[in-house]
Order: structure tokens, then C-alpha cells, then sequence
């Protein structure tokens, strides 16, 4: 028996596929049948994450407006990437997009993540400001542990930290690393 | 030359069933995403831009003060091997299938225990992996952000005060981090609990996938457990999270071994035991067999009903048996039938050895 897809290799698989009480066989070679379970089931995504994402995000952005050409919309001034591409690969361009779609894409993070600031980790040497900020912000709450435990050394010490970061942040400026590591 | 030797050794430090919980989680999962300033994304760059990234990342990880900190780790392009070893880097979950996709742009970082990997121009400039054998979440994430800092002393990383770190796709904003574990649930799939916690799972902010991430089947029983949530939550909380939900399914899993041996316990021995002869004495295997029968004699492994076999045989198989693997060992390419074959005879030889 040849494949009854291809033709022109013997049949080695044979599958049976029931469907309401109906009978149905289809006889296939062995390439045939790789190719057919790459596409359908396996291994194959079943939903490919980017693509729901670029539905939200078509939502979230332009509507339906881009669904037949990609370079539309507005364009980053960073990469120049196009609105209609953000859309329709469901991938941001360049860092400075994140800045320049914000109004759009924070209804979009909020229903990702439910929250739309970041409270992770700060890069120690690009961090800059953000670090100072989140340094504060562990002070702040290891203040209040003080103050509820009654270490009032403690709280003075961490208030007189607070203090200077803060002054340093309303500067502008960073601590040094000297001035760090002096501390 | 740690690249010849990863694509030459089934064998990763993954695989060694040592860490807490080993019986059922079998690894612990850390990535984060970072990306150069200044520079568009993977996806919008052409081979040169591609390049100077990779560039840019091999002067910071040759930098002899990141080696001595980290460990001794090299960059391998993907353009310098062929398909069957990029394949088997992937099967052994060392980098995405993704990576394989224009793969002349890509690039990839290996410390030579294989604990740390870092994917370069996937969908991010870096992507900085540890992977840790049993429930070891925290050390693995202890270790990228150590990478991480050696790193960004000579990369500019695009970050934001207010969105975290900057990655091409939005769900990855924030801490970049995704965390996960990997699970071998058989027991509540045998007593039909595994759909229950598996939706619970979805409840708290965590997904469930298959053996190779995204869009895989769940092979073997193997799920991996992971955040969905990359921002606004730090990354202890987000490990905290999986640990504590993790630790909860290792329970019910454990439970539900101790019940199946209390009150079915012919049952489960004949399970076991029927796996392990046929993996002994089977002539033709697929790969979705093999990795049923594994599942099961583990099953048996973990629950003490079968000794003299360590975990850390299995899961070296596990990528042994892909068909990448295969083709290497037998250095020509295979029918499927024929790779079947040869399949069950590496079982059969490697399971006679045991004796």
C-alpha cells in the first residue's frame, strides 16, 4: 500500500480515527507522518505565547487597525520600530519604546502583572538613583522592625541613614563609592 | 574546550539527584533577562549589529575579573557547530529551542560544570541561566545575580527606575526573572489528582508547563513549575512564592506515593517492575515509550521498591535516548524504526551493566 498522501512511498503507518460511531483510515509513509505531527500535536505550541500577546496587544495599541500592514502607526524615535509591528510580533524594539508607548502599555502591564512599578533588584553600577531609592525604602522598613521592638539605638542609627541617602537623592546626586564604602 | 566536552557527555550536574527533594524535584530553574542600552532587541538587528552584541558580551565575559569570580565560562558561537550538537545543547535543557531559530546571530556562554548558561540574542541581548539539581531555587538565583553583577560592571544594561530591567517582550518586565522547578508527579497522576493542582497552580500566579517550556506536552510525567508574574514583586518574593506552592505539590505528591503503597501496593510493584523488564529486554523503543517506562521505574526508584539504580542514570538517559543524541553516538543519521532500535539496545546495554 503507497501513502495516501505523498504517493510515492509505501504506507507504514495506519491510523484509526473514530468519530461519532464513524470509521475512517488514513494510511501514510513514515515522512508524511513526521511532517503531519509537526504541524498538529507533539511538540508543536499549541498556543504560541507571542501570538496572544499580540492580540492584547492590538487591543491595547491600535484596535484593529493594523492587521493587514505592520508599518503603520506611530514609530519609536529611538529604533523607528512601527506601532503595527509591536502589534503584530507582540515584541517591544528597543529599551526607549517602554517610554514612548507608556500610556499604552501600562494597561497592558497592569493586566499582565497586575501592578505596573518595578520593586526587584537595581543594577549596582547603571542603577543609579533607583538604587538609593530602594536602599530607602529596606531602611525604612527595618526602621519600623526597630521602632516595634522597642531598639530605639537601632531606629536613631537607621533614621540618621535615611536621612542622608535622602539628601543625597533630593541632590541629585549619588553616593560616591567612596562615600559608600566609608559607611 | 568545555563546549566539546557539554556536547559530548550526556551527562550535566543537573542530572545528579542530589539536592533537597531530589525524589521529586528533579531541578530548580533560574533565568533573567537583560538587555544592552542603547541597542534594539534581537529580533530588529542585522547579523553585523547581532555581532557586536555577541562581541560586546565575549569582552565581558573574558574579563579576567569575571572568570575568576564566576568561574571558568566561555562563549561558542552557534554558527560553529552543527545542527545535531546546537540540538543536543537544547535537550539538555542548556539552551531554548528558540536559540536554534537564525541561529548565525546567536551565541552562547557555558561555565564548564554547565550549572550556568547564558543564551545570547535570544529574545533578549542575554539571558543568564543556573540550573541546579532538586529544590535549590534561592542558590540558583543566588549565583545569576552574582553573574549578573560581574556582568554589569562593563555592560550597560537597559533599565528603568520605574519598569525594572527592559526586555523585547512585556511579559518579562521587571525583575526579567523567570523562575521554575521541575516536577515528577506520577502518583497524583495515577490517583487523577494532578488536574486539581495543576489548576490551583493558576489560581496563585504560577503556570505549568511540559518538559521543554513553552508549548511542550508534559513528557514522563515531568511538569515545570513557573512564575508568570515578572513585575512588581522582588525576586525573593517571587521565589518565596514557588517554593511555598512547590512545596505544597511535593507534599500531596508524597502523599499520595505513601497511599498507592499502603492500599494498592501489588499494583504499583507490578508497575514498576513491569517497566524496568521492559527497558531491559525491549528490542524496539520509542522515545515516548522510553520516557513513560522511565517515569514509572523512577516512580519505583523514589519509592524504594527498587534499588541499586540511581535517579541520576535516568535522567542522563533522558537526553541520551533524544534522537540528536543518537544520531551522534551512532554518527549517522537514522530512520526513525532504526533509531527505535538502536534506542532500546543502549537501554538494554546500559540497564545490563547494572548487575
Amino acid at each position: 500500500m503507497m501513502c495516501k498522501r505523498c504517493g510515492q512511498r509505501p504506507a507504514t503507518m495506519h491510523m484509526t480515527e473514530i468519530s461519532n460511531g464513524k470509521k475512517s483510515e488514513t494510511h501514510l509513509c513514515e515522512v508524511c507522518a513526521r511532517e503531519i505531527q509537526a504541524q498538529g500535536f507533539g511538540f508543536a505550541p499549541q498556543l504560541h505565547l507571542h501570538n496572544f500577546l499580540a492580540g492584547l496587544l492590538n487591543h491595547e495599541l491600535g484596535g484593529n487597525k493594523h492587521d493587514h500592514d505592520e508599518l503603520t502607526g506611530k514609530r519609536c524615535v529611538k529604533c523607528r520600530v512601527f506601532e503595527g509591528q509591536i502589534v503584530k510580533h507582540g515584541l517591544l524594539g528597543c529599551g526607549d519604546c517602554y517610554p514612548f508607548f507608556e500610556d499604552r502599555l501600562l494597561p497592558l502591564l497592569r493586566r499582565i502583572h497586575g501592578r505596573t512599578r518595578h520593586t526587584g533588584k537595581v543594577p549596582e553600577r547603571t542603577g543609579g538613583r533607583a538604587r538609593l531609592i530602594k536602599e530607602v525604602n529596606n531602611l525604612k522598613s527595618m526602621l519600623k522592625e526597630a521602632v516595634s521592638r522597642e531598639d530605639f539605638e537601632q531606629a536613631a542609627q537607621l533614621r540618621d541613614q535615611i536621612r542622608q541617602i535622602e539628601k543625597s537623592i533630593e541632590d541629585g546626586g549619588e553616593l560616591s563609592a567612596t562615600q559608600e564604602n566609608n559607611k | 574546550m568545555p563546549l566539546k566536552k557539554t556536547i559530548n557527555d550526556s551527562h550535566s550536574r543537573w542530572m545528579d539527584a542530589d539536592g533537597p527533594a531530589a525524589d521529586i524535584a528533579i531541578s530548580s530553574r533560574i533565568r533573567v533577562a537583560r538587555n544592552l542600552a542603547g541597542i534594539p532587541f534581537p529580533h530588529l538587528l542585522d547579523q553585523t549589529k547581532a555581532e557586536d552584541v555577541i562581541h560586546a558580551v565575549r569582552l565581558a565575559v573574558e574579563d579576567r575579573d569575571v572568570s575568576s569570580k564566576v568561574g571558568n565560562i566561555e562563549l561558542s558561537l552557534l554558527s560553529e557547530m552543527s545542527p545535531v550538537e546546537r540540538q543536543i545543547l537544547v535537550d539538555k535543557h542548556l539552551i531554548s529551542p528558540e536559540l536554534l531559530n537564525s541561529f548565525e546571530r546567536k551565541a552562547v556562554v557555558l561555565r564548564d560544570d554547565e550549572v550556568i548558561s547564558i543564551m545570547v540574542n535570544e529574545e533578549d541581548h542575554l539571558r543568564i541561566q543556573c540550573l541546579m539539581p532538586g529544590l535549590q531555587l534561592q542558590e540558583a538565583w543566588d549565583l545569576v545575580n552574582h553573574v549578573d553583577d560581574s556582568l554589569e560592571r562593563t555592560l550597560d544594561y537597559a533599565f528603568s527606575e520605574k519598569l525594572g530591567y527592559l526586555t523585547a517582550c512585556p511579559t518579562n518586565v521587571g525583575t526579567g526573572m523567570r523562575a521554575s522547578v521541575m516536577l515528577h508527579l506520577p502518583a497524583l497522576k495515577l490517583i487523577k489528582q494532578l488536574g486539581g493542582v495543576l489548576n490551583a497552580i493558576g489560581k496563585v500566579g504560577l503556570t505549568v508547563r511540559g518538559l521543554f517550556g513553552e508549548g511542550t506536552e508534559a513528557l514522563g510525567d515531568f511538569f515545570q513549575i513557573s512564575n508568570q508574574v515578572t513585575l512588581g514583586q522582588s525576586e525573593e518574593e517571587i521565589i518565596n512564592n514557588i517554593v511555598a506552592v512547590v512545596s505544597q505539590i511535593i507534599t500531596q505528591e508524597q502523599a499520595a506515593r505513601n497511599n498507592l503503597y499502603k492500599d494498592r501496593r501489588e499494583f504499583i510493584e507490578d508497575l514498576v517492575y513491569r517497566a524496568y523488564g521492559t527497558l531491559k529486554y525491549a528490542h524496539i523503543l520509542s522515545y515516548e515509550e522510553a520516557m513513560r517506562l522511565f517515569s514509572e521505574l523512577r516512580l519505583g526508584i523514589e519509592m524504594g521498591i527498587i534499588t541499586g539504580i540511581h535517579a541520576r542514570l535516568l535522567n542522563e538517559l533522558t537526553v541520551r535516548i533524544r534522537p540528536a543524541f543518537l544520531i551522534k553516538l551512532s554518527g549517522n543519521d537514522m530512520s526513525a524504526h532504526n533509531r527505535d532500535v538502536f534506542r532500546a539496545e543502549l537501554i538494554r546495554k546500559e540497564f545490563s551493566k547494572l548487575q
